[in-house]
């Protein structure tokens, strides 16, 4: 496993090292804000120590996968296109991004726009799992994928997402384990108690987020999940008039 | 009961002339024409027809005409006819008004007002017959590249090695056999043979072709060389071959037909192999918000910048579009310290596969007044050759184009005079998705209408005869090389033009001397 010490390293040059290392085992230690690390790059096994900065792995391919021990910070998963991403601490906003297929699993909290324009086409299908809480506008004008939100340390009574929760919508799922309806749910979203049948989607998800962070993975799969979808694929057609 | 509106064109059927093949009736995809058994005529339902001449065109006997409607309101200087009909149809819907292709409201042109030099006795011209007429150009960074490592966007780069051999390396450039390129038009709001037909030409002109935001379809990779992929709000079709496909990348931050809002391609045409390019579900509208979602400022629109030089291995130079806007110089200023290598300007009459009327119509200024400003202001700033500037909305002819050049733009961009070469007769209708000219529809029997090879030709022959009066203007101008063209402000004069209006395009009166 080749090893690069971060420390004081601009990100043009940490970037540059690491396209030329593509194929390989990498550990990167003294990260601290480096921005893009792996954009683009196809096949790179990355372990992180430290903080990466924004659009950690944007447009990731497939056989990429990295590990970050810490947190990560805005625009986790930019477009990404494949592969794995992670994080051992909390995300900032926009984690998933556009993104086009691949993993995110984020151990503890993200902020606003989680999983914004998620898409899928056929069996290439993106999903995001965060196990703590999410902000606002999380699954914004999404259109595929899967977005889940565990609120492990949520109580009872409170959501673990924030207000307008799939704001624009027009495909894809999103569950969150809670019983409770997440604030100010906008009117293209419908919702429901997952079903059986629409758990087979979530249940490899949630059993990869159990065997990266340890979570037990029979009770997660027993609880109740609240799941949105939108109620039009076509949210906006009738607001048109064509002459 | 809902409001009527009239029809606004009349098919004129000369009865004389019509054998009744119905080969209209088999052309019209908006089902206009139809044959009556009981009477063997052939009859026609104005109220469906948009004007695109397909019928006319193909008509055997030539028996058809479109003609407008002579069908009035008691006429009214401020309650036009159209405002009326839009009026009703609002009425009776509650819908925004949507509509396609460029602005095409009365307002006034500035090219029309420009008028060209050219040299007589003292300066002689020069044949481009006979003589070499240098029209390759390459656009992006000129300067060197400020040190990284300072982060600081207005430190002067020093130009020299630490050994004292002077730094040679330049930043990534498009290499143009002239300054002209087709803007952006996605695959889903054109048709697969229109992308086929713009990417040949591409190829053979030694230009570029641009992908708009609907990805690039596998069959095109071939022409990557010639190839600018965009990445635009909704992030459709980005992956890292796609990026690394193109000879740029091209963000999209704005279009001159809806400056500030964004797109939504309709289900009915993200069908097939579009919703595969674009990778969103078939049937569902594709939906390009109004902003980029993680771009607030110009430090957000550098990361975005920054991510694509980082995910291409710096090799690209990468554009950013914004629509010709009231600030746009100062935005054009912040764009060029984001690391931009281009920028691209499109004016308020640039086309669209579908906006808003009334954004179409009224919001943006005219390229002219953008280009002038921006150019000017960049000068000022002293960092025009940090980037170049491409414009385009709308280029209509050479004529346009020469223009532009001399007022400052390094290349020009044309789409809806792309289109028309290809067919397109300006009928306005892309939205419907049900384009008789096999331009603007994802209909198999309607795109196969378009052969790509004659497509081809018909671009290449249009690009290749404005490249011949481009070198005929030059040459009369006694220049042999575009890039002295370019910001040659002097080889501009303005007729019936305010002092305000020449002060702001940076032209002089006519018959003023230099």
């Amino acid at each position: 496993m080749a090893t690069i010490d971060a420390k004081g390293l601009h990100f043009s040059a940490l970037g540059e090292q690491l396209r030329d290392l593509a194929g390989h085992k990498v550990r990167i230690y003294n990260c601290l804000g480096q921005r893009y690390i792996a954009a683009g790059i196809k096949d790179i096994t990355l372990d992180i120590d430290g903080i990466p900065g924004n659009a950690l792995g944007a447009y990731l391919g497939e056989g990429s996968s990295i590990t970050v021990r810490g947190n990560a910070q805005d625009a986790t998963g930019d477009t990404m296109n494949g592969g794995s991403i992670i994080i051992h601490g909390s995300a900032g906003d926009a984690a998933g991004y556009a993104m086009r297929g691949g993993t995110i699993l984020i151990r503890d909290d993200v902020g606003y726009r989680c999983g914004i324009h998620m898409k899928e086409f056929g069996d290439k299908i993106p999903k995001l799992c965060v196990g703590g809480r999410a902000g606002d506008f999380l699954g914004e004008y999404q259109a595929g994928g899967v977005i889940c939100v565990l609120g492990l340390d949520c109580g009872e009574n409170e959501s673990p997402v924030g207000r307008f929760a799939g704001t624009g919508q027009h495909g894809g799922r999103i569950f969150i384990r809670t019983k409770l309806l997440p604030a100010e749910l906008p009117p293209q979203v419908s919702y429901r108690t997952a079903t059986a049948e629409d758990k087979a989607i979530l249940c490899p998800l949630l059993k990869a987020y159990a065997d990266a962070f340890g979570a037990n993975y029979e009770t997660l799969v027993q609880d109740t999940y609240l799941l949105l979808t939108p109620n039009s694929a076509n949210p906006y057609e009738s607001m048109y008039v064509q002459y | 009961m809902d409001l009527y509106v009239y029809p606004e064109f009349e098919v004129v059927r000369n009865e004389k002339k019509c054998i009744c093949c119905q080969a209209c009736s088999r052309q019209c995809a908006n089902l206009v024409h139809s044959y009556d058994e009981a009477t063997d005529c052939m009859e026609a339902d104005d109220s469906k027809c948009v004007n695109c001449h397909r019928c006319v065109t193909l008509c055997p006997t030539k028996a058809l005409k479109i003609v407008k409607s002579d069908h009035t309101f008691r006429p009214n200087a401020n309650w036009s006819q159209a405002t009326i009909n839009e009026l009703y149809l609002q009425a009776n819907s509650g819908g925004v008004l949507l509509s396609s292709m460029g602005n095409p409201q009365p307002h006034p042109s500035y090219f029309d007002r420009l008028l060209l030099n050219a040299s007589q006795v003292t300066n002689p011209s020069i044949d481009p017959l006979r003589e070499p007429m240098e029209t390759k150009v390459f656009l992006g960074r000129k300067t060197p590249v400020p040190p990284l490592e300072a982060n600081n966007t207005t430190a002067v780069p020093e130009p020299y090695n630490p050994d004292g051999t002077l730094k040679t390396e330049m930043s990534p450039q498009i290499e143009l056999s002239m300054p002209l390129m087709f803007s952006a038009m996605s695959y889903g709001s054109i048709s697969y043979n229109a992308h086929a037909s713009l990417a040949r030409a591409a190829t053979q002109l030694g230009i570029c072709y641009n992908t708009g935001e609907g990805g690039l379809h596998k069959d095109f990779y071939q022409y990557g060389p010639n190839t600018i992929v965009q990445v635009a709000s909704g992030r459709f079709g980005i992956h890292a071959d796609y990026l690394d496909a193109g000879a740029a990348v091209e963000i999209k931050m704005g279009q001159g037909a809806k400056p500030g809002i964004g797109g939504h391609l309709p289900g009915k045409k993200n069908v097939g192999q579009v919703a595969q390019t674009r990778m969103t579900p078939e049937g569902s509208d594709a939906i390009s918000p109004a902003p980029h979602h993680d771009i607030y400022s110009i430090e957000d629109l550098r990361q975005l910048v920054y991510s694509l030089k980082e995910a291409t291995g710096n090799r690209k130079p990468i554009i950013v579009k914004i629509a010709a806007v009231h600030n746009v110089a100062a935005i054009a200023s912040g764009i060029a310290r984001s690391g931009a290598d281009i920028i691209a300007i499109d004016g308020f009459r640039g086309g669209t596969g579908a906006a808003p009327t009334r954004i179409r119509d009224n919001v943006g200024i005219p390229i002219e007044l953008a280009l002038a400003c921006v150019d000017a202001r960049l000068r000022d700033e002293g960092i025009r050759d940090d980037v170049s500037l491409v414009v385009g909305g709308s280029i209509r002819s050479s004529a346009d184009w020469i223009k532009a050049i001399a007022l400052g733009a390094d290349a020009c961009y044309i789409a809806t005079g792309a289109l028309m070469a290809l067919g397109c007769h300006l009928c306005r209708s892309c939205h419907t998705a049900l384009c008789n000219w096999g331009i603007a529809t994802q209909r198999p029997d309607l795109v196969k209408r378009l052969n790509p090879e004659i497509g081809t030709q018909h671009l290449v022959n249009l690009v290749h005869a404005w490249q011949h009066e481009l070198k005929e203007v030059m040459g009369g101008m006694g220049i042999n090389s575009v890039e002295a063209l370019r910001g040659n402000r002097l080889m501009l004069r303005a007729v019936g033009m305010t002092k305000e209006e020449m002060n702001m395009l940076g032209v002089k009166m006519a018959g003023e001397s230099a």
